[in-house]
């Protein structure tokens, strides 16, 4: 392995959050984003051909060494890690609006869930998954939230633009059929 | 006869099954779904019946998000048999709107599905820093079957000299008679010692009761507590209300 797999490797080893692009190109200034990429190619094929139990995933716009999904049974049976908690649907709900919306209020998305959601805001935020992004310039200036790097992470993403789009959904938000007053029941 | 619509007629079962739903919208989507309505032609005054039959019975303070909603239902139930105009082309069907938010809330669930998926699928993979278990957290669930833990329980009550059996005991403290007493050592002298206070071989329960009372006492400014060192003597004085009276 070259030196630059080595120095990728070592820092991917020692960081507990996925290191953006930026962060791994300033283990040495010489090498080009080319060179990077193509270092951490060589280190993701190590992984996957070599026989590990760890891999090398893009996740939330960085890169971050993760142990392999089939590995995960036996280890939680251990008692070695934990999973991580999941989220009740109405957090759920709640990120799903913000993921989709932000920057977006409270108002908006209690609006769109049917329910009051500050209770629900509040874990998101305590929980890193969310934060406030802003202000409205609206009637008393309201927080607006928006999704966090750590929102990425707990779902493997690598960004924003791997959420599916509206228009992919089932139910896409159509102008809808005009419904004739004789179908008025 | 649907699930929730079951639910509701049912007083015991469904406040459980309410607290699955996420909300209101949640509630009338899965009624819809279950009857198969389409979404665009609800068949509003027999879901909205069904809808405040599902929330019947619930504490207001919890239901205040499904209250809404069963007001919103009854109004556009209302709206549908007001009588109106021939030809009017101004007419907008009232149930639009709550269609709109439905479709809305239709396609935040199927994010959540995926979301959801994407979550499992990450679970299952670990990054570092994580950090282990702590040792002393008490030991996983025991495997063991029924006979084995029958056998056990039977070797304990085996070990056990006599059966232990729960007994009341009638709690010895006398706070009032504390108070009495105390009051009367105030009336014979004008201060006294804690010691004092606690009468003759005192029982702990007696100076519990002492100190509670001495305490009590206190709190309504009929004596002074008065320690002039740590750990030292406590003086019971003569209080201020008690001064004055």
């Amino acid at each position: 392995m070259d030196r630059l797999s080595k120095l990728l490797e070592a820092a991917l080893f020692s960081a507990s959050r996925p290191l953006t692009l930026g962060e791994l190109r300033r283990l040495d200034p010489d090498a080009s984003e080319a060179d990077v990429r193509g270092a951490l190619e060589s280190v993701r094929l190590r992984y996957d051909e070599g026989g590990h139990g760890i891999e090398l995933v893009h996740v939330a716009e960085g890169y971050q060494v993760l142990t392999r999904p089939e590995l995960a049974d036996m280890i939680v049976q251990a008692q070695l890690v934990d999973r991580p908690r999941r989220l009740s649907t109405a957090a759920m709900e709640t990120l799903a609006i913000i993921a989709y919306r932000q920057p977006v209020g409270r108002a908006e998305v209690e609006e769109i869930r049917g329910v009051a959601v500050d209770g629900v805001l509040r874990l998101l935020v305590e929980r890193g998954l969310v934060d406030v992004v802003g202000r409205s310039e609206g009637l008393g200036r309201p927080l607006l939230y928006g999704t966090t790097p750590l929102f990425l992470e707990l779902l493997g993403l690598a960004s924003l633009d791997e959420l599916p789009r509206l228009d992919e959904l089932s139910v896409a938000l159509t102008p809808l059929v005009a419904v004739g007053p004789d179908l008025a029941p | 006869m649907t699930v929730v619509a079951r639910a509701a007629v049912d007083d015991t079962g469904f406040i459980v099954r309410l607290e699955e739903f996420s909300g209101p919208l949640d509630l009338l989507l899965t009624l819809i779904r279950e009857q198969e309505i389409d979404i665009t032609d609800i068949p509003i005054a027999q879901i909205a019946d069904q809808f405040v039959a599902a929330i019947h019975g619930l504490g207001l303070n919890q239901a205040a998000d499904y209250l809404e909603m069963a007001a919103r239902l009854l109004r556009i139930k209302i709206q549908l048999l007001l009588p109106r105009p021939l030809n009017d082309e101004d007419w907008e069907d009232p149930r639009a709107e709550l269609v709109r938010r439905l479709l809305e809330y239709e396609q935040v669930h199927e994010i959540v599905g995926w979301l959801t998926g994407r979550a499992t699928l990450r679970a299952d993979r670990f990054p570092r820093g994580w950090t282990p278990p702590d040792p002393e957290r008490p030991p996983p669930p025991l495997i063991l079957d029924l006979a084995q833990l029958l056998q056990t329980v039977d070797d304990v009550i085996r070990a056990m000299p006599q059966p232990l059996l729960h007994r009341v005991v009638p709690r010895p403290l006398d706070v009032e008679g504390a108070t009495r007493r105390v009051e009367a050592l105030l009336r014979e002298r004008g201060g006294f010692d804690l010691r004092e206070a606690f009468g003759p071989a005192p029982t702990p329960a007696d100076v519990i009761s002492t100190l509670l009372a001495i305490l009590e006492l206190a709190r309504l400014g009929r004596v002074r507590l008065v320690q002039a060192t740590p750990f030292g003597t406590v003086d019971i004085r003569r209080g201020p209300t008690e001064q004055a009276a």
